[in-house]
């Protein structure tokens, strides 16, 4: 018979406003207060290091094969071994970090640009525009990502970019949906109705009243598009249809590493490790990110 | 003399705030007796719904009963288990909740649920009988279509009187009643207060009756303790609380509540200042940072509870001198604005016949058979006519429309048809048309004071955007504008970089305030601006609202369920009900007879806060019909309580009224000539029914 939402809250609001400190700081310390998120947070950040610093922390280059050191297990020489082109895996590994952010990262941030945008002017548009652009955008959504992404790139053929475009077209629909659903339950609320009464332009009103409240979920989904960008890049490297040899791809160097799993099984392990812990890291800091943003309103 | 049914002993009670426990009721005690309506009052902060939640041994994970005990019966009830209490719960002690919706289960049938908690050794035929009786006590009729009904079916007062119907039907020792009605009407709360106060007195059983209402209290309790940031600050029979209160907060509160008819003689007192914080409470009296009573004692040492006089304790050292009456300030007497009234000002805005209905949504089944969608008539021919200065109060229940006309007004809804001219310029339907001059003159406060600021914009931004778009101010000039506004609206400049999470409800709609005051608006529209407000927040708001009116010049539309309220602002007020204006007139004349019957029923239905005033309120029947299935003729007619005095009372169901005008202007929508309104309603005339019996439909 008790209602529970009825439990008042005490008061606390200091009378005297301290001041705040940036936003990104207050979120990176919520994001170092639990361990979970701790931990993803620093593979992330060391896996972001690798990949801007690749190239001078690699001790030999991608593509060179050393002389007389093929199929080598890990030693202090070669960290993860050498592959069966003698080819440093530590290396392979440490520059092909670079590779995955530039495809997963730049493909993340073009489907949620491009998802913003959409979602944004759709779905506060109403009518039939937000019909059509969201009945295809669920068109979209109803094939599983993969399958569309092997359809897209069996007509445009494989290369870089049209993992780009792939990527973009996946996950601009998903993005727009959680847009979409911020939009909805904040347009009706008072302080947009007061800046209509204003006479405040719909470009003004959706990017200073409405992109605020759009940002924090809009920051997870980021993060979690991004793990999911990981995983689909080093998949379609791996079926052949992604990034092309002999570039240090991670999936691609599963793959290949595949047919001599019984002479250099750490050729595979280290690649697809490398894979897994990116993934886990980014999906433990998209769940603390969450958390630090739902507390923050 | 018996024992009380219920003790509190110096009862403190705290919540976890991270490591610290902060205490939000401290030290509190009262008793009380069988048969007793026992009145909680105090504003939000004030800790009365959690002394409630501890009556009923039933607080968070996060609360405790730090000391002192609660007996029920001489039964010791704070240290029994969850297995104990269920018996409790069930036996003695029920809970009453503000939100019935909540409490419903709302996949079971309305009969299921009340059975649920009876005895369960009673047969179905049994069981069915006791329900049944159960409804008819609480009058509602049609009880056996109501036992088939979902709770969603039914209206809020409806609901209600079954969450009524369960608690007493084991005849509890106590019900704690907490906020009952104040979701609901006013007509509907007169209603539901009326049932209370009859079936305790048929009964044995208490009431811990918490609300925020002083009007509610005096109408319905025996006694009241006023709570004030966590302490008991006075605890008095309710007739001598209102005569004479001994503590300078209650009295503050009383001055503070507007009362009917009252604008232009004396001006609300707000209290300064706010509710201290938990965590950062005055060390000596709770009150004291804003008492007008205070001395140097106050701030020094923490009063005792006393025992003032028989039957009554306060918690103040200066309780002497309330009680001489001669040290508290007396309210101004404000000086009577009624210039509006006397000269012939510019007309400012004119409504013509504006005419509002929605299209309800077909199911697929009725857009293949080609039905017509139905209509709901939300505004119905509504005239209106506001002149410089002039405050226009726009009264009626929920579902009434009045808030549809402030929206059609402003063109955030686009009217069907009608004519809306400022300033003697025509507006066109829709929002995105109008001109930025249109924009300028014409603004509006929202209710919600949580919603009408941008959470992530900080009080600058929000007033700088007004004075740079509309005002034509530049960016230097904006920001200088910007300290003006907030002194206008009585706030400190260093409130520039606030975020509204940094403001109270008060202070945001402050700002929502300013903000409107921006563009200096011809006309302003107020949409339940101060309903959300407590009572001392709500009378400053008033009070600002007044003070901006005579340094502006603006006009507004006031719109509230408050008539109280309404007439405290208002030079005219016109009464709304179902999208149709029933009654118009400068307020004093709505005030006074003749009514047309549904302000009469309004008005005897607003709790007035003197608990010796014996009235007996008009119980309207039902609820407010549904706008899509319009009555024909009067559209009051299905509830009027006049009707059936006429000597043709279907005149009213076929034939629309005549509007009735008097000499000086008041203008009633009725069938029945105003001298026979007058002289029924001058007699005291009282329907032949007994209001209160009448059932709900």
């Amino acid at each position: 018979m008790i209602n529970q939402e009825q439990m008042p809250v005490p008061i606390l609001s200091a009378e005297v406003v301290a001041p705040r400190s940036p936003r990104w700081v207050v979120v990176l310390r919520s994001l170092y207060s639990r361990p979970t998120s701790a931990i993803g947070t620093t593979i992330l950040f060391i896996f972001l290091l690798m990949a801007l610093a690749g190239p001078w922390i690699a001790p030999y280059s991608s593509t060179e094969q050393i002389s007389g050191a093929a199929r080598q297990s890990p030693s202090a020489e070669h960290l993860f071994g050498t592959d069966h082109l003698g080819r440093d895996v530590f290396s392979r590994v440490v520059i092909g970090a670079r590779d995955i952010f530039a495809l997963a990262g730049v493909g993340t941030l073009l489907a949620v640009l491009l998802g913003t945008v959409t979602g944004l002017m759709g779905s506060y548009a109403g009518g039939w525009w937000e019909e059509i652009l969201f009945r295809v955008f669920d068109s979209l959504l109803a094939l599983p990502a993969l399958l569309l992404a092997l359809l897209l790139l069996g007509t445009v053929g494989p290369s870089r970019n049209s993992v780009l475009i792939v990527l973009v077209i996946v996950y601009t629909p998903i993005v727009a949906r959680v847009v979409r659903s911020v939009v909805l339950d904040v347009k009706t609320k008072g302080f947009i109705e007061s800046a209509r009464m204003q006479g405040e332009r719909t470009s003004y009103i959706l990017s200073r009243e409405i992109l605020p409240a759009v940002l924090p979920a809009l920051a997870v989904e980021a993060a979690l598009r991004f793990s999911y960008a990981i995983f689909l890049v080093a998949s379609l490297g791996f079926l052949g249809v992604g990034v092309q040899p002999p570039s240090p791809d991670w999936g691609l160097m599963v793959k290949e590493a595949r047919n001599y799993l019984a002479l250099t099984p750490w050729a595979l392990y280290f690649p697809a490790g490398a894979i897994s812990l990116l993934v886990i890291g980014v999906n433990l800091m998209a769940d603390g990110l969450k958390r630090a943003l739902q507390t923050e309103q | 003399m018996t024992s009380p049914v219920l003790q509190i002993e110096n009862v403190t009670v705290s919540y976890r705030q991270g490591k610290r426990w902060l205490d939000a009721v401290r030290n509190v005690s009262l008793s009380i007796a069988p048969g007793e309506i026992y009145g909680l009052v105090g504003e939000s902060g004030s800790g009365k719904t959690t002394l409630a939640l501890a009556v009923m041994h039933y607080l968070g994970e996060n609360g405790q009963l730090r000391e002192g005990s609660i007996l029920l019966h001489d039964r010791q009830i704070s240290s029994l288990s969850r297995e104990e209490m269920q018996e409790v719960w069930r036996d003695d002690l029920r809970l009453i909740p503000q939100n019935p919706l909540a409490s419903l289960n709302p996949s079971l049938r309305i009969g299921e649920q009340i059975a649920e908690g009876l005895d369960p050794s009673f047969s179905k035929e049994q069981a069915h009988a006791r329900v049944l009786e159960l409804l008819t006590m609480v009058r509602l009729a049609d009880a056996e279509r109501i036992v088939d009904s979902y709770p969603h079916q039914l209206s809020g007062g409806q609901q209600q009187r079954i969450l009524i119907a369960m608690a007493l039907s084991g005849e509890p020792a106590l019900l704690v009643m907490d906020e009952p009605t104040t979701n609901l009407d006013v007509t509907t709360e007169a209603a539901i207060l009326e049932l209370v106060r009859e079936l305790i007195a048929q009964s044995s059983t208490s009431v811990l009756y918490v609300t925020h209402n002083l009007g509610v209290v005096a109408q319905l309790c025996n006694r009241v303790a006023v709570l004030y940031a966590g302490e008991l600050v006075e605890d008095s029979p309710v007739v001598d609380l209102f005569q004479r209160p001994l503590h300078p907060y209650t009295r503050a509160l009383l001055d503070s509540v507007p009362r009917l008819g009252e604008k232009a003689e004396i001006q609300l007192q707000p209290i300064p200042g706010r509710i201290p914080e938990l965590g950062n409470l005055p060390t000596a009296c709770v009150f004291e940072p804003r008492c007008p009573l205070a001395i140097e004692i106050c701030a020094r040492e923490r009063p005792p509870l006393e025992n003032a006089l028989p039957g009554r304790q306060v918690r103040c050292h200066r309780w002497q001198d309330m009680l001489s009456g001669n040290e508290y300030p007396e309210p101004e007497v404000a000086d009577s604005n009624s210039v509006a009234g006397l000269v012939p000002n510019e007309m400012v805005l004119d409504v013509v016949d504006l005419q509002k209905s929605y299209e309800v949504d077909r199911n697929p089944l009725q857009v293949l058979l080609g039905q017509p969608s139905k209509k709901v008539q939300a505004v119905n021919g509504i005239d209106l006519q506001i002149r410089r200065r002039e405050t226009v109060g726009l009264v009626g229940e929920s579902g009434s429309g009045k808030s549809t006309v402030a929206r059609c007004i402003i063109g955030l809804v686009e009217r069907n048809g009608g004519d809306v001219s400022l300033l003697d310029i025509a507006l066109p339907t829709k929002l995105s048309e109008r001109d930025e001059a249109t924009l300028r003159h014409l603004q509006m406060v929202l209710q919600s004071p949580d919603e009408a600021l941008n959470p992530y914009l900080s009080v600058g931004e929000v007033l700088r955007r007004p004075l740079m778009r509309l005002a034509g101010a530049t960016r230097a000039e904006a920001d200088e504008r910007v300290a003006s506004l907030l002194a206008a609206v009585k706030l400190s400049p260093t409130y520039v970089d606030r975020l509204p999470d940094q403001l109270s409800g008060g202070e945001k709609q402050r700002v929502a305030i300013a903000r409107a005051f921006a563009s200096q608006p011809d006309l302003l529209l107020l949409d339940e601006s101060v309903s959300g407000l407590d009572v001392s927040v709500q009378a400053a708001i008033l009070n600002l609202l007044n003070e901006l009116q005579e340094e502006n010049g603006s006009a507004y539309l006031f719109i509230s369920h408050d008539l109280a309220v309404v007439s405290y602002l208002a030079d005219t007020i016109a009464v709304v009900y179902l999208g149709h204006l029933m009654e118009m007139g400068r307020t004093a004349q709505v005030l006074a007879p003749p009514y047309h019957p549904y302000t009469e029923a309004l008005l005897s239905a607003v709790p007035v806060l003197d608990p010796t005033a014996n009235r007996e309120p008009i119980v309207l029947e039902g609820d407010i019909p549904s706008p899509v299935d319009m009555p024909s003729g009067c559209p009051f007619h299905t509830r009027c309580h006049r009707r059936p005095f006429l000597p043709d009372p279907d005149i009213c169901v076929h034939e629309t009224p005549p509007w009735r005008v008097d000499d000086e202007g008041l203008r009633i929508f009725c069938h029945i000539p105003l001298d026979q309104l007058h002289q029924m309603q001058h007699q005291g005339m009282q329907p032949v029914l007994n209001s209160a019996l009448k059932p709900e439909v």
